[in-house]
């Protein structure tokens, strides 16, 4: 690995649900943890985000350990996107972009500019659809809104929970293709939660598989193709 | 019907003579109309706004600790349920005769509707979307004063005029505890058998609970984000 660790992972414990996960994600890499509905993958991220909170191990974002900071502060140093996607239905598409800057009291201007900037990188066009509502929008622009709601604050570490989930077959392929090539244009740490396999070989870096609260396989996607676990042989016969 | 219809000329101008009496009373009153109808609002206005000063708190305490839900919405709407002559009654001991009383039992009642609908108002937000603000960093004050308020607003807003109107209604009895208002005119004419006088209360109370719900409502179209 030749990028330094931006989020780094230790024996992450969560009752009984996460058993002792591990891995580290450096700058411009993508983790796809993989995995069946209660695998503990998206409870691996909310302990990630602290949105809970770790019974044992702990997490390092850029070397600093995230039990020692405040949850707020972590927070806004990690990007989150969920599948239902979860924008503001009061504020406008802007408003709720600019939301993280606004909070950490930046310029208006530099506000403004940056949500058109960001607007521009999702593929929406700032002056059509920022002013809109969110109900404005088609389900697809709503999670292009979601993943730069995220990113406003350039956060290092960018977590994602079945971000193109809820989304219609087509449109799915489309933010996926789009996401592809963001991903190496950010530079982020990115941590991606997918059941569906083909999406994780399409984004990853390297995949990480989760069976029943236990990370029982962690490599790139031509590993994870290859690889004799039958976990893994299970996913890949679901693919063919 | 048939004594109607046979044109009794005593009955006919008793029904005009309510009409007329009426504004003739206002007009020979108009300083303790005034009074009354002033004393009336002061009641509605203070407890509710005491109710919701006390309530909206309440209310948002409760979403944060569901434990005490089932205790305080129990406890009020057992307040809610005490007849408002009773509720009167027992507070006199309490407060004495007078204005403490009659808002100490409007307070109580407009409490229950503030109450529930803040709490039912907040707990109707999309999770999703509570999740994804806290998710961002989004402090507790933040996500509280930012999103679940605003989104709130309209239930809230719906409580508050519930409130309103029915504290509009039971202030009316306030004048049997001496708290005056326009209930006063109620009394004495119920005490005096004298239709002309229950009006002179009855009339204004009504308009005035019709014009607070009017204006609420107007206020929730002006205020309340809606899709």
């Amino acid at each position: 690995m030749s990028a330094p660790p931006v989020l780094e992972v230790r024996d992450l414990r969560y009752g009984d649900r996460v058993a002792g996960v591990s891995f580290t994600v450096g700058a411009g890499e993508t983790l796809v943890l993989l995995g069946r509905s209660g695998s503990g993958k998206t409870t691996t991220l909310k302990l990630i985000n602290r949105l809970l909170e770790p019974t044992g191990g702990e997490v390092l974002v850029a070397g600093a350990r995230a039990a020692g900071l405040d949850p707020t502060r972590l927070r806004r140093r990690i990007g989150y996107v969920i599948q239902e996607v979860g924008l503001f239905p009061h504020f406008t598409v802007a408003r709720n972009v600019g939301l993280v800057p606004r909070l950490e009291r930046w310029a208006s201007d530099r506000i403004a500019a940056r949500v058109r900037e960001l607007l521009a990188l999702v593929g929406l066009d700032p002056d059509v659809y920022g002013h809109r509502h969110p109900h404005e929008l088609s389900g697809g622009q709503r999670q292009r809104v979601g993943v730069a709601r995220a990113l406003a604050a350039d956060p290092p570490v960018l977590l994602l929970d079945e971000p193109f989930g809820a989304l219609d077959p087509i449109t799915r392929v489309e933010l996926q293709r789009e996401f592809q090539a963001l991903e190496g244009r950010l530079g982020k740490a990115m941590v991606f939660v997918t059941h569906d396999v083909r999406e994780g070989l399409l984004l990853g870096t390297r995949l990480g598989l989760l069976d029943a609260g236990r990370l029982v396989f962690l490599g790139t996607p031509e590993e994870f193709r290859r690889s004799e676990l039958p976990e893994v042989r299970k996913f890949m016969e679901a693919v063919a | 019907m048939s004594c109607r219809r046979s044109g009794s000329s005593w009955k006919r101008s008793r029904e005009f003579g309510a009409d007329v009496s009426l504004l003739d009373f206002y007009a020979r009153n108009s300083r303790e109309l005034l009074l009354l109808l002033g004393q009336h609002l002061y009641l509605v206005a203070l407890s509710t706004g005491v109710a919701l000063a006390i309530g909206l708190p309440v209310g948002v305490l409760l979403t944060r600790r569901p434990a005490w839900r089932g205790p305080v919405l129990g406890l009020a709407n057992v307040f809610q349920t005490v007849p408002s002559l009773a509720l009167f009654g027992l507070l006199i001991p309490l407060f004495g005769i007078g204005a403490w009383t009659a808002i100490t039992a409007l307070v109580v009642y407009a409490l229950l509707p503030i109450v529930r609908n803040t709490y039912t108002g907040i707990a109707g937000v999309d999770p999703a979307v509570r999740e994804a603000g806290r998710g961002m960093g989004m402090t507790d004050g933040e996500l509280l004063r930012l999103v679940e308020l605003p989104l709130a607003a309209r239930v809230i807003l719906a409580g508050v005029r519930v409130a309103t109107v029915v504290s509009v209604g039971i202030a009316t009895i306030a004048a049997a505890v001496g708290a005056g208002g326009l209930g006063v005119y109620i009394f004495r004419g119920v005490a005096t058998v004298n239709d002309t006088l229950i009006l002179a209360g009855a009339v204004p109370a009504a308009l005035l609970a019709l014009a607070a719900d009017g204006l609420l409502g107007l206020a929730e179209r002006k205020l309340v984000w809606r899709p």
